[in-house]
């Protein structure tokens, strides 16, 4: 992507983006991205431990540890409350938080964390986020659990919502379910790959101070795309029970 | 890569970038104009506002970025360069 001088420069080593390449590991016939399962089981390491720090000796008045994650977990069930309401949030609470503290964890261990300093053979240490199958994964899980949600509570008279207002909808009701992970899983993608590319850009042309305010915006972007995955997700969940 | 298919998916990139950015720069300038507005109008719902306002933002910024996925594509993972 860069003229050969680039690579040499201690400054610009951090910034590198590499797309399309991997670091592949063949397991029981099938490859899949090294890279981005190390950056993962850091991530889930990372929130275990903050959750068992949470919860190892819980108090009446909470102190440290505990006040930090259940401050957390207000927030989550916040968002969960915002979307599907007091009667039926709380069953949703463990999905829409676990997907809203994941991809945090894993946007920000993209931004924060100086991954460039580990060399692997090929591909680079980078947000699990900025891998297509990651997001698409996620975006499938959403899916099930909305089918899951409506099938739960209505049965077959889910259904009935496809025909609904007018039968003559019925292939745009269809359409919708595939545009819904389709949006989710790109919306993610784009947004975390487009912030190390353009990280990368700029540290090529300026390596100094020019590019730390898009680094700000990145570890922003990162947060907000976190809430909003968690949103929609929770929204998708009230469209399916209500 | 064929020259011809290399010309014309950096050109196409680059539109599919442009494009995409028109309609969301549209519509967040005028999302941020009537944020503040409401803003100015009341003070104190300052803080509801920003996080309707950020969480819409980035919906429209999501469509720049379909056509920035478009171009990502394009550029690094071409069905077409055969």
């Amino acid at each position: 992507m860069y003229p050969d001088n680039f690579y040499s420069s201690t400054f610009t080593l951090l910034a590198e983006t590499e797309v399309g390449k991997h670091f592949y590991w063949n397991i029981a016939g099938f490859l899949v991205h090294g890279q981005v399962l190390i950056v993962i089981w850091f991530v889930f390491a990372i929130v275990l431990t903050f959750a068992f720090l949470g919860s190892r000796n819980v108090e009446q008045i909470p102190r440290g540890w505990q006040n930090f994650m259940e401050c957390v977990l207000d927030f989550v069930s916040d968002i969960a409350k915002n979307q599907l309401g007091e009667s039926f949030y709380r069953e949703w609470v463990p999905f829409v938080g676990t997907l809203f503290l994941f991809i945090f964890g894993c946007n920000w261990a993209g931004a924060i964390v100086p991954w460039k300093l580990i060399e692997l053979s090929e591909g680079e240490l980078s947000a699990p986020t900025n891998d297509i199958n990651t997001t698409v994964a996620l975006a499938l899980l959403t899916s099930l659990a909305y089918f899951y949600a409506g099938l739960s509570k209505k049965g077959l008279g889910y259904f009935k919502r496809y025909i609904q207002p007018l039968p003559l909808l019925l292939p745009i009701n269809i359409l919708e379910d595939f545009t819904k992970p389709l949006s989710l899983s790109f919306r993610l993608f784009g947004n975390v790959l487009a912030d190390e590319i353009t990280v990368s850009v700029l540290t090529g042309l300026v390596p100094l101070v020019i590019p730390l305010p898009i680094m700000c915006l990145g570890i922003f972007a990162g947060s907000v795309q976190a809430l909003i995955f968690s949103t929609l997700a929770a929204a998708y969940i009230a469209e399916a029970l209500e | 890569m064929d020259s011809i298919i290399s010309a014309a998916s950096v050109v196409a990139a680059g539109l599919a970038i442009g494009l995409a950015a028109i309609g969301p720069g549209i519509g967040q300038g005028n999302a941020a104009g009537q944020a503040v507005e409401g803003i100015a109008r009341q003070p104190e719902a300052e803080n509801k506002i920003r996080g309707v306002l950020l969480l819409s933002l980035a919906f429209m910024e999501a469509l720049t970025i379909y056509g920035l996925v478009v171009a990502l594509v394009l550029l690094f993972a071409n069905p077409f360069a055969g």
